[in-house]
């Protein structure tokens, strides 16, 4: 494991976290299967090192965009779980007030911009959150999560190039996954993901996205950095994505092979290792993660029961929120 | 005191006052800052305001217009400038995904206020891809407000309406008007959205008329007149959002109605206003409901062919003399 925050609170608060988001995806999962969920979502677990990592490095203010697979930068930024369910089951006490779901969930008071429906929709709005940290003086770090699949759209050349000109604070995480959809990535992306940002003149890393403190330590690096004008930069993390492309997605022999979900899930996994390197540092002990475990599934079912119970939007709210500064766009 | 002063000029203004009163506004695209855009409109700004508020963008539509909604959810006032309004298709994505949806797929937590500088109108021997006039593209998506400024008077008071609003704007003003002179008042004034101007009134028919065409349907009305028809010219300003109340109103007062407007024809902007004239004035027509538009053809270059494309004063005026005379059959 590479080295990162170094105290007994923050290591127990990035593995919790891990957990909590795999705990939330594990109880989102069972929603879609139990058909008490409406629509789809994809899940995030695998991944989980990625935003821990990345968020934990991260002051509350500093802003980051999220993607259609966002609930676990959603968690790592410090959502909670009640108006997370509420949000995914289109309750009126949801983060959006059940407006956006599980693809647009946003979370303005911890700065998640939200995620995003559109593959590479966010890029321009990061880097736009860095234009006004910049021409505001604020100290603000935006970061742009997207996958490897969002690396084949413009708008992320478009923006890097102004990023680099203008020496925006922006991160641009490529959680690389391996696979765009149903496709395999190496099979529709020429060349070197990473080059591509270098050849911006962007500073960029590569780093294992299933070592939490490997990526801790270089977005802690990195965001400094970015704070004194040395962004933008980009960091190319090898992750994995246990699910299929979504919760429906299930019988996907045709593009990924069952050894190979085996081989990541039983050696790679970001939540076992990194419990297994707290207990080898003897910072925990067995037991203490088991409780951990417990504790975080209970809120998470508890959060889930809440939700189920929780009151849909009264009619009324449907033509709210169209316009800022108009209470009903339709009766206006 | 009122003083006059070109459209362009009226343009510029307004940006330059808004920018001195609020340091969260500024400025971007392509060729704002030195070259003053190929229409001269913003000479002089980046002397006042530098470049780190009048930023020179590469030729990168959706990538600016992306950031410009980042920023605007941020803290920032950004004002996009569109070199033509044909490139609006290049940004549908950051338009109408993102910023239009911002404010309610965030169940009213975050918001997006930003101004979209572009252009539309024909008859400038541009062809086919600078030369569209796509307004209804844009008003067709909720979330959006959309002026469409008549007069360097309209221009200037629109557009601090609109800098100042805390939704996603799109004013589009007619190209081959930069030059028109109009009264404009020396102090500060502001034109709010949703009210129309009865630009000359008249008890015979109702001519509705946006943009460039307001200038073509008083001269109709001028024509009219000499033979005894009273038009009267009603300038939405805002077509989202419109002023219904005050077309409906004299609607009902003359009886007779035709709807001008730039766009193309069908499924545009005098088809909406139409059909809400339709179902809410029926019972006081004396005749149909006209409309003319762009003629429905991509923009010809040749003049000869041009010039056919889009409503005139003759043809208003002709189109009048029939409604006014009973001559429905001919409804071409």
């Amino acid at each position: 494991m590479g080295q990162a925050k170094a105290n007994t609170e923050d290591y127990l608060r990035m593995y919790t976290q891990m957990v909590r988001i795999r705990a939330f995806e594990d109880n989102a999962n069972q929603l879609y299967l139990s058909a008490k969920m409406p629509g789809l979502t994809h899940m995030y677990s695998g991944q989980e090192a990625v935003a821990v990592g990345i968020c934990e490095a991260l002051e509350d203010d500093d802003r980051i965009t999220s993607t259609h697979r966002g609930h676990g930068h959603c968690v790592a930024k410090g959502a909670e779980f009640k108006q997370m369910f509420c949000e995914l089951l289109g309750k009126a006490e949801g983060y959006c007030r059940g407006k956006g779901g599980s693809m647009h969930i946003a979370d303005q008071d911890h700065g998640n911009l939200g995620a995003n429906a559109i593959v590479g929709g966010s890029m321009g709005i990061a880097t736009g959150a860095a234009l006004t940290a910049k021409l505001q003086g604020t100290g603000r770090v935006a970061v742009c999560f997207f996958g490897d699949g969002a690396t084949a759209q413009g708008l992320w050349y478009e923006v890097m190039n102004m990023a680099a000109l203008w020496k925006l604070p922006v991160i641009y995480a490529c959680e690389n996954n391996g696979y765009s959809e149903y496709t395999k990535t190496e099979e529709i992306a020429a060349g070197s993901i990473t080059a591509r940002a270098e050849a911006f003149g962007i500073e960029s890393f590569e780093v294992d996205g299933q070592d939490v403190l490997a990526v801790n330590d270089l977005t802690q690096k990195l965001v400094a950095r970015c704070r004194k004008g040395e962004g933008p930069f980009f960091m190319n993390l090898k992750t994995y994505r246990y699910h299929g492309h979504h919760v429906g997605d299930i019988n996907r022999d045709y593009y990924r092979a069952k050894d190979e979900e085996a081989e990541w899930k039983t050696l790679r996994d970001p939540i076992v290792n990194f419990g297994k390197w707290l207990e080898e540092q003897r910072i925990v002990t067995a037991d203490e993660l088991v409780g951990i475990n417990d504790t975080v599934r209970k809120e998470a079912e508890e959060a889930v029961a809440y939700a189920e119970k929780a009151a849909y939007p009264d009619a009324s709210e449907v033509d709210m929120h169209v316009y800022a500064g108009v209470p009903h766009a339709l009766s206006a | 005191m009122t003083r006059e002063i070109t459209l362009s000029k009226a343009v510029n203004e307004g940006i330059a006052e808004e920018m001195r009163r609020d340091p969260a506004v500024f400025l971007m695209g392509e060729d704002v800052a030195e070259a003053g855009t190929p229409f001269k409109v913003l000479s002089g700004l980046v002397e006042e305001f530098g470049t780190e508020r009048v930023i020179d963008t590469p030729i990168s539509e959706p990538g600016f217009v992306g950031m410009a909604v980042g920023a605007a959810m941020t803290g920032s006032r950004p004002i996009v400038d569109l070199m033509f309004g044909d490139f609006i298709f290049l940004v549908m994505d950051q338009l109408c995904n993102q910023a239009a949806k911002t404010h309610y797929m965030s169940g009213g937590k975050l918001t997006v206020p930003m101004v979209l500088r572009t252009n539309l109108g024909a008859t400038r021997r541009s062809a086919a891809q600078h030369s569209q006039s796509l307004h209804a593209l844009v008003a067709h998506i909720p979330g959006l407000k959309v002026a469409l400024p008549s007069s360097a008077y309209e221009a200037k008071g629109l557009l601090k309406t609109a800098i100042r609003d805390d939704n996603p704007v799109v004013i589009f003003e007619d190209k081959l008007m930069y030059q028109d002179k109009a009264q404009v008042p020396e102090e500060e004034y502001l034109i709010p959205f949703g009210e129309a101007n009865v630009v000359r009134p008249g008890r015979d028919i109702t001519l509705v008329a946006t943009s460039s065409m307001v200038q073509v349907c008083t001269k109709a009305a001028d024509a009219l007149a000499k033979e005894g028809i009273e038009a009267e010219v009603i300038d939405p300003r805002t077509i989202v959002p419109l002023d219904e109340a005050t077309i409906l109103d004299s609607v009902r007062k003359t009886s007779r109605v035709i709807v001008v407007d730039e766009g193309h024809q069908s499924f545009g902007v005098t088809a909406e206003i139409a059909a809400r004239i339709a179902e809410k004035a029926f019972y006081y027509l004396d005749a149909p409901v006209a409309r003319m538009g762009a003629m429905d053809v991509p923009v010809p270059f040749s003049p000869a062919l041009e010039d056919l494309t889009v409503p005139t004063p003759e043809g208003v005026a002709a189109r009048a003399r029939q409604l006014c005379r009973g001559e429905v059959a001919d409804a071409a």
